[in-house]
């Protein structure tokens, strides 16, 4: 299938834009046995937004994202995605309308690229073989993989993988889309492909909560940018607002070495 | 020479061990197979319900799979056989008929599913986590999980293990001849240590070991070549290429890259 063909055959729906839901969280603890990790986190991010969370190792921003699907069941405090709370409904209910991006991009290594993105389209929502396949082509086409789609993971880039894993999660139309430090195992040449098609999904309507180190990406794209250290957030506000006017010594200290 | 032509006369002797390769192989290598089969394909249904019981986060699945395993792997194949082909003979009678020889299959089978629960079990647990973890993001439930993915991965990592596994069986399956067989089941051993008692040496019984290791060296020598293969052989040398190249698929990605550059 051609590119002609998807821009033709799609130019209202699904791959020109994305509904994306509004997301809160409301006082998040979470913990992992006795130890909280992530302590009353409250953080809104308005439908179709771009959230960053920058800070130092250990945190909690990929807890927090972990919290967000309930990969790791919050302690208290409340999710909600499109104003409902996220912790009354079953989290294999609630993982379909999030889509999550790994650092390491958890591909299926004995899948094709295609079966990768056609397996939760069969095996879940429950669409033909045939019609997943169908789907999956064209979303790896959007990725630009329409070439790569019969290639296992062993045989792709590390960003050709996350191309991949980004059209996997995205084939589920998820209403908000969850990264964590999606390009931080990439070799530098490949960072600023998966960037930009992160940035492409913000700027069509998608919400997206990004942990990342990429101070620039978080600069340019975010809405909202959130610097979180020991568990908590210790900032949250605009992009210039964080990086050209930080008002915590923490985040000023943590800006000094990274930028 | 006197100690060299017994040595010829007790192990090799020519007659004897032609006299007695039509019975092992019209029956002895046949039963032999049949009842190895047998059990390792009741085993590995068995062993996954045993391995996959064993990594339940539910303690009354893992609790009673660790007891199994223990039994079973823990106690001689000899009096497992012994106990469970005598013990339940009359039940195994009502079913099956007066042969001991689908009971020793079970037995056989019950002492196999430990081992391959224990090997599945490691394998299963190999599997990155990260695989079931984009499985649960995705919406997959844990057993959807784990059918279609995790499970497939971690087995295909033991199939050198499986196939040392039937090499044990192979050879235990010999131990059957404790519960007594028909002429017509018996299985290589039997049949050479019949024969051996009318030829009134060894040989026969040198007979069916030949036979035996031309079943078990050929597959010790097959579980290398996986082993080699799945360790080393994916990696050839590939000519130097760029990274860069791959810039150029992005032009690709035009309908969502676009407008990007906010």
């Amino acid at each position: 299938m051609s590119l002609a063909n998807i821009s033709t055959t799609n130019t209202t729906s699904d791959v020109e834009t994305f509904r994306g839901s509004s997301l809160e969280l409301k006082s998040l603890t979470m913990a992992y046995g006795d130890v909280e990790v992530l302590r009353k986190v409250s953080l809104e991010v308005a439908p179709g937004t771009t959230t960053c969370i920058i800070g130092p190792s250990g945190s909690g921003k990929s807890t927090l994202l972990r919290g967000i699907n309930r990969l790791h069941e919050p302690k208290s405090g409340d999710v909600l995605l499109a104003g409902e709370s996220a912790l009354a409904v079953k989290p294999d209910v609630l993982r379909r309308r999030i889509g999550m991006v790994f650092q390491h991009f958890n591909l299926f290594p004995d899948h094709t690229a295609l079966e990768n993105v056609a397996l939760a389209l069969w095996s879940v929502k429950g669409m033909s073989k045939s019609e997943a396949r169908e789907r999956a082509k064209r979303r790896l086409a959007e990725v630009g993989l329409a070439e790569r789609a019969d290639h296992r993971p062993r045989d792709l880039s590390g960003g050709q993988q996350q191309r991949v894993a980004i059209a996997r999660a995205l084939a589920m139309e998820p209403e908000v889309m969850l990264f964590d430090e999606a390009t931080s195992a990439l070799d530098p040449e490949l960072v600023k492909g998966v960037l930009s098609l992160m940035a492409g999904l913000g700027s069509r309507g998608m919400t997206m909560v990004v942990v990342t180190h990429e101070m620039g990406f978080a600069r340019r794209v975010a809405d909202q940018v959130v610097f979180m250290d020991e568990g908590e957030v210790v900032e949250a506000g605009t992009p210039s607002a964080i990086f050209d006017n930080p008002q915590s010594a923490r985040l000023q200290r943590f800006l000094s070495e990274v930028l | 020479m006197d100690w060299f032509n017994t040595i010829i006369r007790t192990f090799f002797d020519f007659n004897a061990m032609i006299e007695v390769l039509p019975q092992l192989l019209g029956v002895g290598l046949l039963n032999t197979l049949i009842i190895s089969v047998a059990a390792t394909v009741i085993g590995v249904v068995l062993g996954m319900v045993v391995a996959v019981m064993g990594i339940s986060s539910s303690r009354w699945l893992r609790i009673p799979a660790r007891i199994y395993t223990d039994l079973f792997r823990g106690l001689p194949a000899i009096l497992t056989i012994l106990l469970i082909g005598q013990g339940f003979a009359r039940l195994s009678q009502s079913i099956f008929g007066p042969s001991p020889y689908p009971l020793g299959i079970v037995a056989l089978s019950l002492i196999a599913s430990a081992y391959i629960g224990e090997i599945f079990r490691a394998g299963i647990m190999s599997v990155d986590k990260g695989q079931a973890e984009a499985c649960r993001a995705l919406g997959m439930s844990y057993a959807k999980a784990m059918a279609l993915v995790v499970v497939p991965q971690g087995v295909r990592r033991v199939l050198p293990a499986l196939v040392n596994q039937f090499i044990a069986i192979v050879k235990d399956s010999s131990l059957v001849y404790f519960l007594g067989l028909l002429v017509s089941e018996r299985e290589l051993f039997r049949v050479g240590q019949d024969a051996a008692v009318l030829s009134g040496n060894l040989s026969p019984l040198v007979m069916a070991g030949i036979f035996y290791l031309v079943i078990t060296v050929p597959l010790t020598h097959l579980v290398n070549y996986i082993d080699d293969r799945f360790r080393t052989g994916r990696r050839r040398a590939t000519p130097p290429s760029s990274g860069l190249n791959e810039l150029k698929e992005l032009d690709a990605a035009q309908p969502l890259t676009a407008g990007s550059n906010k």
